[in-house]
């Protein structure tokens, strides 16, 4: 798909004839699109679109589930993902946050320290400073600075996914990835952290994944609209609600005309 | 014409389903509260044969100090534990020092590296491991290690601590596996999958968040393990040499707790010195599995609160 009314800049992530089957079930079909440094870009459309399937494509997650064959190219910064020998050093640079939140068994500090740990950094006043700075960005410092001691998975659902943001930024990470961040989350801590996005924005890329049509037309700069494994419509976010789209699924999904 | 619910009496008329909602209640309460009854039960009775005499009559410092076991010596049997009790130890620390590495790291292979058709079958046979009987154990205790360790060692006997260790370490295994791989298995996959996702290898995945969650139910695996090895008869028996001796090394030739029930019970007059003695060491077994039991259980439920 070209977008041609957009100026051409260089791209984060270039997705070119990306498929995903699992089995004999196609899950993304032909997708070609691409993300631009330093914004924050939707993915929205119904269940079993394909959304989730996308964000695993991109850090490689697939080659641990059983059955997931992707094909296609995924440039990341220019360079196709799939050629990194080492998967491990890929996916330290891109963040993920899952839709439920996973606190690890860990306390809160070790939650926090396991990135920087797994990358080798073992100093107690690094970590501790790395544990802090992360704590602080993710709007959970105050919280817990007083308990870090304690079990992360003993916090209520919306501090164990701001929790697992501060783990993502410990892997300082130049892409992060959402998916459905705010299905457990309770709409005030919803706000809190769609501000912390505007804030990281500055700082990385972002692709978000909801299926709440509002949160991306508050936050992405750009939105997708994904539809049974089709890329239905790609392009400014304030085009997509102000109807100057090309598609008529699209209209009816965000005015909620479906089924 | 009949009615689509069936049997539809008035508020007072109880129908069958009502009995038999009421004897399926009291069959299963009387299956569920069987096993209480019955350890209350095999308590009482080794408590009622051996509690008063180990209280009363026995030396317990003799008991718990001396290496002499002579039951039989006349005029003054002695009754000294102390042997028994270092056999039954060394002879389960040495199978614990066998087992718990190779079935921690069996239930690491089964539950996190295998896959499909490789993780069916080594479940399978781990299962069927363990329910080799142990008088099998003992006699490939007698007729392959034994003949082994002489060999390897160049010893004249072959049954010792080493021996009866081994063959207990490998009785002890499977079932230290099973529950072990049953503790990994009980870690959500979401974790995994989240540590996969910052980029921890495998080995990593595993070292900084499957063991640490799955920590308490490894213990109570271990434990169970212990408890599994202390309270073998048969394979020690055979394996072990049977002979009272303060061990210095691996070689030597010891007698554990549970083999000098089974070997002696038979031979005392029932209600002697020695009859109670034995009941005493009865106890004792007891009390150490039960002791090891609780703990384990306590681990289980200790993995439980933590969510």
């Amino acid at each position: 798909m070209v977008e041609a009314d957009e100026e051409r800049t260089t791209s984060k992530l270039c997705v070119d004839g990306l498929t995903i089957r699992y089995g004999e079930t196609v899950a993304l079909k032909d997708i070609s699109l691409e993300v631009r440094p330093n914004e924050i870009f939707g993915i929205i459309g119904p269940a079993n679109s394909g959304k989730t399937s996308f964000l695993r494509a991109i850090n490689r997650m697939d080659e641990m589930t059983e059955g997931m064959h992707v094909s296609g190219r995924i440039d990341l910064d220019g360079e196709d993902v799939r050629t990194w020998r080492n998967v491990y050093a890929l996916r330290r640079r891109i963040g993920v946050v899952f839709p439920l939140p996973v606190g690890l068994p860990l306390s809160i500090f070790d939650n926090v320290a396991l990135s920087p740990r797994l990358r080798g950094i073992n100093d107690r006043a690094k970590l501790e400073e790395i544990v802090e700075r992360c704590l602080r960005r993710a709007a959970l410092w105050d919280e817990v600075a007083d308990r870090l001691d304690s079990l992360g998975s003993l916090l209520s659902g919306g501090q164990q996914q701001r929790l697992t943001i501060a783990r993502s930024l410990s892997q300082e990470p130049d892409l992060l990835l959402l998916d459905e961040f705010s299905i457990a989350v309770d709409p005030v801590t919803t706000m809190r952290i769609e501000d912390i996005l505007k804030e990281l924005r500055e700082e990385m890329t972002i692709i978000l994944v909801t299926n709440l049509v509002q949160q991306a037309r508050r936050l992405a700069d750009r939105t997708a609209f994904f539809l049974k494994g089709d890329l239905v419509e790609v392009g400014k976010t304030e085009d997509l609600f102000t109807r100057r789209v090309r598609d008529r699924r699209t209209t009816d999904y965000l005015e909620g005309r479906f089924g | 014409m009949a009615s689509p619910g069936g049997d539809r009496s008035g508020p007072d008329h109880l129908g069958r389903e009502w009995w038999w909602d009421k004897i399926a209640q009291v069959l299963l309460f009387g299956g569920g509260i069987s096993a209480i009854v019955f350890i209350i039960a095999i308590f009482v009775f080794i408590a009622q044969q051996g509690l008063g005499y180990a209280l009363v009559d026995l030396d317990l410092a003799t008991y718990f100090t001396s290496p002499e076991w002579r039951p039989t010596s006349e005029p003054e049997p002695v009754f000294g534990a102390l042997a028994l009790i270092v056999g039954t130890a060394s002879v389960t620390g040495l199978a614990m020092l066998v087992s718990v590495p190779f079935s921690i790291g069996a239930a690491i292979f089964i539950g996190e590296f295998a896959t499909g058709r490789t993780r069916e079958i080594l479940k399978v046979l781990v299962e069927l491991l363990a329910a080799i009987p142990s008088v099998v154990w003992g006699f490939i205790g007698l007729m392959v290690m034994s003949p082994l360790l002489m060999d390897v060692f160049d010893v004249s006997v072959g049954v010792s601590v080493l021996n009866a260790g081994l063959i207990l370490g490998l009785m002890a295994a499977p079932i230290m596996t099973t529950i072990a791989e049953d503790a990994l298995k009980a870690v959500p996959d979401g974790f995994r999958e989240a540590a996969e996702a910052m980029g921890a290898t495998r080995w990593q995945v595993i070292r900084q968040v499957v063991l640490p969650s799955a920590k308490n139910g490894l213990v109570a695996a271990v434990l169970l393990g212990v408890g599994r090895g202390f309270g073998e008869t048969m394979a020690v028996l055979m394996a072990s040499g049977h002979s009272i001796n303060m061990p210095t090394s691996p070689l030597d030739q010891v007698r554990a707790l549970t083999a000098t029930i089974a070997a002696e019970l038979g031979e005392t007059a029932r209600g002697s010195d020695h009859y109670r003695v034995l009941f005493s060491i009865g106890i004792l077994l007891f009390l150490v599995t039960f002791i090891i039991n609780l703990l384990a259980d306590m681990f289980v439920r200790g993995k439980k609160t933590a969510r």
